[in-house]
Formats: structure tokens, sequence, C-alpha cells
């Protein structure tokens, strides 16, 4: 199996005053080596949710009750340690967010949080390799000005700015996967598309695989290879992304493609917000799962 | 046709003498009745500030702002707030957490006194189903209702006050797809029933070219471009314009066919 | 509302709370019919069983004079809870408008009421208190008087950070383009929303006004004799220590219990309401 991450029948209910929400009912995907793979749906739909359990980030909630096979570079993740799980993080596995500047700690300047990342792998790098390291990871994303950026703080830069060092930092260990959370929502619409061809060059070249978590199928479909489409904690529908946008199977993706507004006119379809419908099965396009 | 809403040579700057910022920049367009005018830029264009300006939030360093023939002054009468309302982006910070739903709905109704004090929360619940809440939601604390629903309310709350002109800011860009077509939906149906114009400020261009009837384009506090919108989309004067289209994500062929034709293939 | 007492009652440490308030305030209320000898609380003496350690008699012993130790300690109860309720009645609200429009108008008004408020929160404030007591004579309504001055700057300081923050909220801005007037906006929109804080802060005042009475008291400063009060008992006893240590522990421990039990409930309204901040 060449899939860097494999996630099986994955349910998550969370315990709280009111009784028990289910909101994962069996999500089940994998991700092969070097493949950018999209996971689709709107809010409440649960995609954020496991994306956080992936990096392990949830599994502290004392109300968040997970089942489920998580497996990651054929490693099962159920079986590691706090400890192990936490170094994969920012070293096999990094994570970038949806807001940039926000995702930055705000009293450290940018060179500061470089060398911190760079010294997970190598705790003993020294300062000057950090930082000579950090200028090549910001020629990567085009940006050239190091010094004036490596000793700036983040509120100093431009979100554009953020979002390219964020994307550096998350690929300065070369993971083997990267998870981007909704990257580019809180920037311009130019701003964005730069970031994310830039994103998509750099996979390209590094060979990181992408669990790419959107709302935005448009975005969505620019970037990613495959996706999956996620209702109400249940994946709806799976396949290459040119064959699910052009042949939508499944009554939930025809109703957000139909709703989704085109540039080239056509006005806004009248669409049920939920129906009955969304909650069918299941539909899967070839080469849709492993 | 005379135009309802007018900007003249209108300019706000802001700060110190050392530090000025110049917000909107010597702009002038037209809204007419029955019309939606999108008004389109990325961070920075100086759209909130123009939002603000038209919304009596604040008032204008330079240039007239003309309503219905007269010059709109900073100290806004009772009427004129009553014709200018707005709807803003976030629908969770709008309306006041400790307020029921009518209860907001309705301060516009008792700031303007309208109808009999006995007779507005019915004008309430009407507004409510006008925008496809049942009246029950009257009672509701805005913590129980989704964002869609919080922007139906935003909404209502706007049209309770029977204006003439609405500025949306951004009124779907929180929402959910398919929560989005159906608030655009509505907004679009109210708006020919009431004859309502709408100043509809986004960013997000393949929204503005399924409701607006004209577009204006702003960059750094400039108006660049003010069009109908099929020539904006089908023929646009400006590169800027072209950039914004060229960077819209979108999912449809034809859609990735206009584009190219407009870039001509230019990388962003 | 219900779901709040279910919450409040759930958990273990705030039904503590909620107990020892209850004990508290009963005692106070009904100390009339509580207390072993009501005329305690009074000039009262009995050398026949004075300075003795707790008996069946007299629960927890008797002073120096020979009064029930007990039933002056329900009374100090309710000494104590009127200061509480008298103080907090008139700092609260006067606090909270300070605040309030401070926060709200800004400008030269939120300058203006500030630093007035800033003038009164420099001074150390149980050395306010003492100075006013030192011109005033010393009464329970003179101790209340200096309690409250030093208190509502407090509350003004709260609530003006949250109306502050509050200002640039959405439903703010929203009343102000339809155009509602600055009061309606203070009084209807933002004050709604500073209340959780301040019925906590309330409730955990109670407990601190207490403690602060029960200082002033121990001073001499406060309420006199005969009145009890817990405070006085507390500095009146400490000089027979280790000797005659019920005439402190009981007082010591029944200001413990009020204050600890407000506390609690304090803590759990802060968790309970304060998660809409």
């Amino acid at each position: 199996m060449n899939d860097v991450l494999n996630i099986r029948d994955l349910t998550l209910k969370f315990r709280g005053y009111t009784g028990v929400t289910d909101v994962l009912h069996g999500v089940s995907l994998n991700i092969q080596a070097g493949e950018k793979v999209a996971l689709v749906g709107e809010s409440g739909s649960g995609k954020s949710v496991t994306a956080r359990i992936v990096q392990g980030l949830l599994q502290d909630l004392k109300s968040a009750q997970i089942k489920g096979d998580l497996f990651f570079e054929g490693h099962n993740l159920n079986r590691l340690s706090a400890h192990e799980w936490h170094a994969l993080r920012g070293t096999s596995m990094s994570m970038i967010f949806q807001d940039p500047t926000s995702s930055l700690n705000p009293v450290f300047t940018i060179g500061t949080q470089f060398t911190e990342v760079l010294r997970r792998p190598d705790p003993k790098l020294s300062k000057v390799e950090a930082a000579a390291r950090a200028g090549e990871l910001l020629n990567s994303v085009s940006i050239h000005d190091h010094d004036r950026v490596l000793n700036a703080f983040p509120f100093q830069l431009s979100g554009g700015m953020n979002q390219r060092v964020v994307i550096a930092m998350a690929l300065a260990n070369q993971p083997s996967l990267l998870i981007a959370d909704e990257p580019g929502t809180a920037l311009d619409v130019t701003v964005q598309a730069q970031t994310l061809n830039l994103m998509h060059d750099l996979v390209e070249q590094s060979g990181t695989a992408v669990l790419f978590i959107s709302h935005n199928l448009g975005v969505v479909r620019e970037f990613a290879d495959r996706i999956y489409v996620i209702y109400r904690g249940r994946i709806v529908e799976t396949g290459p992304t040119r064959a699910v946008f052009k042949n939508p199977g499944h009554a939930y993706t025809k109703a957000l493609l139909a709703a989704v507004p085109r540039i080239t006119g056509g006005g806004i379809p009248d669409i049920p917000d939920t129906d009955d419908a969304f909650f069918e099965p299941m539909v899967v396009h070839n080469g849709g799962q492993a | 046709m005379t135009p309802l809403l007018s900007l003249k040579n209108v300019s706000k700057t802001f700060g110190s003498k050392n530090h000025t910022v110049h917000a909107v920049h010597d702009v002038s367009f037209d809204v007419f009745p029955n019309e939606c005018l999108a008004v389109v830029g990325e961070s920075g264009s100086g759209k909130t500030t123009l939002a603000n300006m038209i919304l009596g939030v604040f008032g204008q360093s330079a240039g007239d702002i003309v309503f219905d023939g007269q010059a709109l002054p900073t100290k806004r009468s009772l009427d004129h707030r009553r014709a200018i309302q707005m709807v803003q982006q976030n629908p969770l910070s709008s309306l006041n957490p400790k307020r029921s739903v009518g209860s907001s709905v309705r301060l516009g109704l008792d700031v303007y006194g309208i109808g009999a004090k006995s007779e507005r929360w019915a004008l309430v619940e009407r507004a409510l189903e006008d925008v496809g809440l049942s009246p029950e939601f009257r009672k509701r604390p805005p913590a129980t209702l989704s964002g869609g629903q919080r922007q139906r309310v935003a909404i209502a709350r706007a049209l309770a006050c029977q204006s003439r002109l609405v500025v949306l800011d951004e009124p779907t860009s929180a929402l959910d797809v398919l929560v989005q077509a159906r608030v655009l939906r509505l907004l679009n149906d109210l708006r020919q029933e009431k004859g309502l114009s709408y100043v509809f400020i986004t960013h997000d261009l393949s929204v503005v070219r399924n409701v607006a009837d004209r577009v204006a384009v702003f960059k750094e506090g400039q108006l660049i471009e003010c069009e109908k919108t099929s020539d904006i989309f089908e023929a646009p004067q400006q590169d800027y314009t072209r950039q914004l289209i060229g960077a819209v994500p979108v999912v449809a062929d034809e859609e990735i066919q206009l584009r190219n034709t407009l870039t001509q293939g230019e990388k962003i | 509302m219900k779901r709040m007492i279910i919450i409040l009652l759930r958990n273990p440490l705030s039904l503590l709370g909620v107990i020892l308030v209850s004990l508290v305030v009963l005692s106070a209320i009904f100390a009339d019919f509580i207390a072993p000898f009501p005329d305690h609380r009074g000039a009262v003496v009995d050398f026949v069983h004075f300075n003795q350690g707790p008996t069946s008699r007299n629960y927890m012993g008797t002073d120096l004079v020979g009064r029930d130790l007990f039933s002056r300690i329900i009374y100090a109860f309710r000494i104590s809870l009127i200061l509480g309720v008298v103080v907090l009645a008139i700092a609260t609200p006067v606090g909270t408008f300070v605040g309030l429009f401070a926060g709200y108008l800004g400008g030269k008004v939120e300058f203006i009421l500030m630093r007035l408020t800033d003038v009164f929160l420099s001074i150390p404030p149980l050395v306010l208190a003492i100075a006013m007591m030192g011109v005033l004579e010393p009464t329970l309504m003179n101790a209340m008087l200096a309690v409250t001055v030093m208190w509502w700057p407090w509350y003004a300081r709260l609530v003006y950070n949250i109306a502050r923050s509050e200002r640039e909220e959405g439903y703010v801005l929203a009343a102000e383009v339809i155009g509602a007037s600055n009061i309606h906006i203070a009084l209807r929109e933002i004050l709604p929303n500073c209340l959780p804080a301040i019925i906590t802060k309330m409730t955990l005042d109670m407990g601190f006004v207490i403690i602060i009475a029960s200082s002033l008291s121990f001073l001499g400063l406060g309420v006199q004799p005969p009145t009890p009060d817990l405070g006085s008992m507390v500095a009146e006893g400490a000089r027979y220590l280790p000797d005659s240590w019920w005439l402190t522990v009981f007082p010591g421990l029944a200001i413990l219990i009020a204050v600890f039990g407000f506390n609690l409930i304090g803590d759990a309204l802060r968790e309970i309401l304060g998660a809409d901040q």
C-alpha cells in the first residue's frame, strides 16, 4: 500500500450537557504519496475535525469519543503514544490554517519561528544554519527580501506574505503529508490565486501529499487530483476531480455544484439547502478509492 | 432617469498631518432606483469606508452624497436614516446576543415610529415571514439560529424599516454555498418585490455576475471602472478588472474559457 | 434560568457553595427562631455561664460576659449580609453607569469619568475606609458608606472594559445606523451584555465585603458593641488565645464559611454566564 494516509471508519462523538452528539459517522479516505486530495464540505460537515483528528489534536479533549483506524505511512496512529504522535507533527506531517497572520505567534519574529520549526527534527541546529535554511525556504515561496522578513513580526507583513511564510514553514522539514485547512480564505482573491498556484507547484516539486480541506469548489477544482465530498459527517461522493465535477453522482454534490454562481452568468438557481436526498448512500467514481 | 443615490467627488482621508491615509479618493457614481449596483474590490480598496459614508456612520472629507435630490449632511435626520439601511457581513455579531431576534428587528420600528406600538410585533412577524422565517422565530435568541437564518433576520431588520436603499456589505461571504444561494435568491426576490436598490459590496465576482445590474470596481480608494455587468465581464476595459476576473476560482469549463479569453493566458 | 440552576446544583463545588450560602442567608433571616438565646445579641450578662467552651447548652461556648456565641454569630451574619446588600445596591449601579457611559461614549466623557475612577482606585481600599471612619462616627451606617465609596470604581472599571469592546460589535453599529439614541444603545444594547460579568462580580463581592467589614470592625472602626459582628468577635477573642480558643475560632469559621460559599457560587456563575463573553 502506497498510502501516506489511510482513514477507515472514523467516528467522532462529543459528550455534552445535553447528551451525545454524533459528528462523524464512519469516514474513510486515503491519500497516496504525492497525491493532492481535497475534502469538500460546508460548515458542520466534519471536515475540520477530521483534519484535527489526523494530527492528533482532538484526542486530548475529554468530551471527544473517537473510534476508527488511522494509518500514517503504514503506522497505526492509534497505537502511538502522545509523545510519538507529537514527534510527527511539524516533521512528517504538517498543517496550515485559514488565517496565516493569526497562526503565527505575534510576539516572535519570523526568523525565530522558523528556527523553532527547523529545530523540530534537528534540535542542535545553530541559529546561523537555521537562518540560511530559512532563506532558502523563503526563496522557494518567492520571498527574496530575507533579512527584512526574517526580522519582522507577523503584523508587519501582509496577509499574502504571511501565507507564503506559513507554507514555507510547513514544508520546511519535508513532510510526507501537508494538511491545509481552508488556506487562503482570509486573503484577497488575487493573492489567494497566487498562493494556491505557489502551493501547487511546491508540492508537485517535493512530492508531498496534500489533504486540502475547503468549502470552495472553485479552488478545489484547480488544486486537487481527487476529491471527497462530505455531508454531515458522511462521505457522500469520491472520485477524480474532473470526473466528479463533470458528472456529479450524488444529490448533495449536484446541489453544491449547481449552487456555485458562474462568472458566465445564469442567475442563482433555486436549490434547497437541505434535502432527504442528501442522505443517500455514497457514490464512488472510478479511481476514487484504493 | 434620476439617480436615487449620487456620489459626487467624494473623498475620505484618515490620520494626522504626518500620516494620512486616502481611503477614498475623488469617487463619483450613481445608484438608480430598482437597481443592484455591485461594489467590488480587494482589501484596501475603500469599499467599507464608502459603505460607512453612504450609511452616515461618519462623514466624507470632501464631496457630496446626494439622496433623492438632497445632499445628505453628516448628522442624518431619522427620515434619511430610515431610507438607507444596512446588512452586515457577520451574522453572528450583527445581532445583539442578549436580545431576541424579534426585538432586534423591532428596533427600527420603535426608532422611526412605524405603526402603532400595539401593531409592531405583528409587523416584525410579517418581516420575518417575508424573509422565509416563521413568526415563532420572533422570540428566539440569535445563538439558536444558523448563520443563514441570522442573515435573514438581518435582512428582515433592514426591510422592516421600509427603506429605499440597502447597503449590503459582503452579506453572503460568511455563509455556506447552499445557504448563500438561497439568501441571494431571497435578496433578488425582495428587491424586485419591494422596488429597492442595493449597493452590494463584495469581493466575490461570481456572485456579482449573477446579482448585479452594474458593477463599480475599486482599487486603493479609486473608482477604476463602472459599467453594466455584462460589459464588465465580457469586455472589461481596465487591466485590474481583468486581473480580478482572472483570479476567481471557477467550477465550470465555460468559465475557464471565459477567464482564459480575458486574461489571454497571462499567468497571474 | 432553569438550566442555570441545574448546572449550579450538579457541580459538587458549586453545590457546596449553594449550601453554605443558604445556611448563612437562612440563619440571617430566621435568626430570631434559630438562635437559642436571641437576646444575647444585645447587652446581656450571664456570669454564671461566662467564658465556657462548647457545651450542650452553648454549642459554641460563651463569651466573656456569658453571651451565647452561637446566637451572636447568627445575628452577626445578619449584620454582614445587610452590609453587603446595601453596599452592593449602591456601588453597583453607580459604578456600572460610570463605566457604561465612559466606555460607550468615549472622548471627553470617557476621560473625565475614568480619571475620576482612577483616583479612587489608586487609594488602597482599606486605607480609604479607615480614613473615612477616622472622620466619621463609627457606626454601621458609616461603615457601609465607607465601603461603598471604595467599592464602586471596581464596577466602573469592569463595565468600562466590556462596554469598550462591545461598542465595536456589529449590533452596536446596526443600532447606530438605524439612528437609535446613545442612551438606548448604552442601556438596552450594551448593558445587557455586561450583566453576566456584573452579576458574577456581585456574588464574589459579597464575600469580600464581609471581609472588609470584618477588618474594619477588627480595628474597632465598624459596628460597635454590643452589636455582634464577626470581625470584632475575632478581635476580642484573639487576646485570649489559646485558652479560650472558641472565642476566635468559631467567628473565624463563620467568616470562612460565608466568604467561601459566595466565592464558590461566584466561580460557578462565572462559568455558566461567562460562557457568553
